[in-house]
């Protein structure tokens, strides 16, 4: 099984990174929540999938899965939250002072 | 000790706010207090019962690096010549530069690099050594180019960096190998185990290095060009660091080494026939000079190497006279800079072909030159200490006993005599030249920009203390030989060396009959200077190293520009793909040669229904925000795959996670679709194909890597994974019950604390973004 999350994992990151290099800025920031998204899988594949119960503590109850992960997941899901929410607003300002939302027309002054 | 040498630093903290008063007050005033209090300090350790002093104070000591200071003989000399010529220097650049001056800047850079200077000659750890020695080169940039509005300046500044910290780094390159071979980062423990270097197979190339960071920094041939181009320096700094201080710092590092390498053969041949080459090739190249700082800066090049070739020589008569001609030069050269300074200062030129016949104008000044020109130029007078170190070197080239006759070493031994009286017979001519070309023959007063009068007397002072110390030392050379240049040599040598300096040794002396020959020969040069001087249209011609220099500088600017350029053009899809390119390109290669990707199948969890089936659908999704050209449609399957992924998050155990994406995903949703109206439409891809080809195989190939980092990851089992300690502490340590609560807000509760911080910046920053005015409303 953790093989099959792997892949699936790798997909993730393939459509991430190909919306990463799209130029349009909605795609780019749709291609972020990809790859968050795999890297969140990934993470969880690195530990062992499904060998205990979940990990709160109960009576009788030897065998719990990994919590580290799980909590390196949370934090960081939270944070790829706020950067999502950000890319957001930056691309909307973006858009609207420039009036373009074409990364490749997006360059320093020093190109124009 | 420590107090001594940080003091300028602390000072030059305080010098910006002292500057604002520069008005009422001159801060050279305050400045020339701190070298002179230095001065007095180290004066009292002089004395002919001198011991060497060690102070230590920890800074790094579990890198072995500590503020070790090693006060002996050596080090003396040089620390009384920093501290000394600075306080001169100092008081004389109150005069020198006006209060119209950034005279903060000046002085903050000037005290660092006297600081610094002082670490260099004091320090005995090899990294602290090379720290205040790499110092030295940035503080003198600052200071050559001080006045940065002038392109030569600027060039001149730049050009010394570039010589001198390529010099600074072989020599930390050879400071680096001893310390490795002898695991001490002391010098002199180095030098009391310099059997483990000296026998090491890389001897050569520590000597090599070493060599190469003392020639850059002391001007030697090659490396001398980037002195002359110094000179666009005030003549102030001139005075200070190319005379006294900043290039005697690599004779410093040679002198403090020799001990160990002068028994090798191949220091005496490097270091004795580039210093002679130097030597002759300074005090030719000073006499084609026209600009007075020009001649002296040549003329401190050619010293220089007369100096280095001495340590090369090695032989007590050659170290005795080599330290002796180190505090010699600074008087002399000192005060010649200072002269220099009030010419240019008083007529408005340094172009000795404009000057002429000043001496009615600046009489006191033109008895200084006088004095400072005929000891530069080794006159037979008793009152003149440059006479008595010239003969002492050549001496010393005569008398190269302990050296040994064949070979190469035979070579160059018997040569030496003769380039000795070569390279000072035009020695002789450019002191004679630098005299009466300034001040005697006839005056072209109306071609001066300034009418020329005698200096205030606040400038004078400085060079008439370093005239009377030329004088003075000349007459009673015992006064400082038992107490002060006796315990420098031994320090150089390594043994007691004793040297009677005498003025007369009798008609026959055969050091007397070169003196004379020099003196003959120097004028006959000096009279017949017009015929011969067509020999410089030759040599160098156009085998000049500055042309090399200019050459390599050109190329590198050129072509390094082009590199960037080439792959830096403002697009940040590309900045983007090649970075990944370059991520993808170190793994796998990393992979293949370590043969880290593994499989190992025990060990797996089983395969279910439930998960292929969500694992499909979030492929489906994923590929699908690729495909559609809609974008609501894009936003919701993006959802797809994040309530994939909660599910998933379901099966795995892990109902934290699920909840939180499941949550997290709802808002972003909403989030996207709060936004989304407000940006442009999806446009169809209307890239070329080989764009998206390269796209492609981009992402296939980094989602590749990152599923085979996944598996062997997973494969491989290094280390104990650490999570039974959790496990087990969470109760007992935490009070709670949920694990991955407890690890967040207990084990790892300062890690959450930063992400809520960052939260709240992202916060604060999607907050200002909405409010910012945009440039239509700003119309």
């Amino acid at each position: 099984m953790e093989f099959i999350m792997a892949i699936l994992a790798g997909i993730l990151f393939t459509t991430g990174i190909y919306n990463l290099l799209q130029k349009q800025l909605l795609r780019i920031i749709i291609g972020t929540g990809l790859i968050s998204h795999g890297a969140h899988l990934f993470i969880l594949t690195m530990g062992e999938l499904k060998t205990g119960k979940p990990p709160i503590l109960t009576e009788g109850v030897e065998n719990y899965t990994d919590p580290l992960p799980q909590a390196l997941i949370l934090t960081s899901i939270v944070i790829s939250f706020g950067v999502t929410s950000l890319l957001l607003v930056l691309a909307y300002r973006a858009s609207q002072v420039n009036g373009t939302d074409n990364m490749e027309q997006l360059r320093g002054n020093d190109y124009e | 000790m420590l107090l001594a040498v940080l003091l300028p630093f602390i000072i030059a903290i305080i010098i910006p706010f002292l500057s604002k008063w520069k008005d009422k007050i001159h801060p050279g005033y305050f400045v020339t207090i701190i070298p002179a209090l230095i001065f007095i300090y180290f004066a009292r350790f002089l004395g002919s019962n001198f011991e060497p002093v060690m102070r230590e104070y920890s800074w790094i000591p579990s890198l072995d690096i500590n503020m070790v200071f090693y006060l002996d003989g050596l080090s003396l000399l040089f620390v009384l010549l920093i501290s000394g010529i600075g306080a001169l220097v100092a008081f004389y650049s109150i005069f020198y530069l006006h209060k119209s001056e950034q005279l903060g800047h000046f002085y903050v850079y000037f005290l660092l690099f006297m600081g610094s200077m002082l670490g260099v000659v004091l320090s005995d750890n090899v990294f602290v050594l090379y720290s205040f020695w790499e110092f030295t080169s940035l503080s003198s940039f600052l200071l050559i180019g001080f006045w940065n509005y002038k392109k030569e300046s600027r060039y001149g500044a730049l050009k010394s960096m570039l010589i001198t910290v390529f010099g600074g780094l072989s020599l930390l390159g050879a400071l680096v190998f001893m310390t490795v071979l002898t695991n001490t980062t002391s010098i002199q423990e180095m030098i009391s185990q310099q059997q483990l270097i000296l026998n090491s197979e890389y001897f050569p190339l520590i000597l090599a290095l070493l060599l190469l960071g003392a020639f850059t920094k002391s001007a030697q041939f090659p490396f001398h060009i980037w002195l002359p181009d110094a000179m666009e320096a005030p003549t102030p700094v001139s005075a200070y660091l190319h005379s006294a201080t900043m290039v005697k710092a690599g004779i410093y590092l040679v002198a403090r080494y020799s001990p160990m390498l002068s028994s090798s053969d191949w220091f005496f041949i490097i270091v004795s026939s580039v210093g002679i080459i130097t030597l002759c090739w300074g005090s030719y190249m000073a006499v084609r000079q026209t600009d007075l700082k020009g001649i002296l800066a040549f003329s401190t090049i050619s010293q220089l190497g007369m100096i280095m070739s001495m340590l090369g020589f090695g032989t007590k008569v050659a170290v005795f006279a080599a330290v002796f001609h180190i505090l010699n030069h600074a008087t002399f050269k000192g005060s010649l800079f200072m002269v220099a300074g009030i010419v240019d200062h008083e007529a408005g030129t340094r172009d000795i072909r404009k000057l002429g016949g000043l001496m009615t104008y600046l009489p006191i000044t033109a008895t200084l030159a006088l004095f400072g020109t005929f000891s530069m130029a080794g006159v037979p007078l008793p009152f003149l200490n440059g006479f008595y170190s010239k003969e002492l070197f050549f001496d010393a080239s005569l008398h190269l006993d302990e050296i040994a006759n064949v070979g190469v070493v035979g070579f160059i031994k018997m040569l030496l005599p003769y380039l000795a009286v070569f390279g000072s017979i035009f020695t002789f001519v450019y002191s004679v030249y630098f005299f009466f070309g300034t001040f005697r023959g006839k005056s072209h007063l109306e071609e001066l920009p300034k009418k020329p009068h005698e200096a205030p007397i606040g400038m004078l002072i400085s060079p008439i203390i370093l005239i009377l110390g030329v004088i003075l030392i000349g007459l009673f050379p015992k006064w400082i030989n038992e107490p002060f240049i006796a315990h420098a040599a031994s320090a150089v040598k390594g043994l007691e060396v004793q040297k009677e300096i005498y003025f007369w040794h009798g008609f026959l002396y055969p050091p007397l009959i070169m003196s004379i020959t020099v003196l003959v020969f120097g004028t006959v040069l000096y009279l017949s200077r017009k015929q011969w001087a067509p020999v410089y249209r030759i040599i160098p011609g156009v085998l000049s190293m500055n042309k090399f220099y200019d050459g390599l500088v050109d190329r590198l600017e050129t072509y390094s520009s082009t590199v960037t350029k080439g792959y830096m053009n403002g697009s940040l899809g590309r900045y983007v793909r090649l970075v990944l390119a370059a991520i993808l390109i170190v793994t796998f290669a990393f992979m293949a040669i370590t043969g880290g990707f593994t499989v190992d199948t025990s060990n797996l969890a089983d395969v279910s229904l439930p998960e292929i089936f969500v694992a499909i659908t979030m492929v489906i999704a994923a590929v699908g925000t690729i495909l559609t050209n809609n974008r609501i449609t894009a936003i919701l399957i993006l959802g797809v795959v994040g309530y994939g992924l909660s599910m998933l998050f379901v099966l795995y155990r892990a109902p934290d996670l699920a909840l939180t994406q499941l949550i997290i995903e709802t808002v972003t949703v909403a989030l996207f679709l709060l936004v989304f109206y407000h940006l442009p439409k999806l446009r169809k891809k209307e890239e070329a194909a080989s764009t998206r080809m390269l796209n492609l195989i981009i992402s296939v190939g980094f989602g590749a890597m990152m599923t085979m980092i996944a598996i062997s990851a997973h494969s491989s089992k290094w280390f104990e994974s650490i999570s039974s300690y959790f496990i087990d502490n969470t109760y007992k340590l935490g009070g709670g019950d949920n694990m991955v609560n407890v690890i967040l807000v207990d084990f790892r509760g300062l890690d959450t604390l930063f992400e809520i911080v960052v939260l709240g910046i992202a916060a604060m920053a999607i907050y200002g973004l909405i409010r910012l005015p945009g440039k239509k409303e700003e119309k």
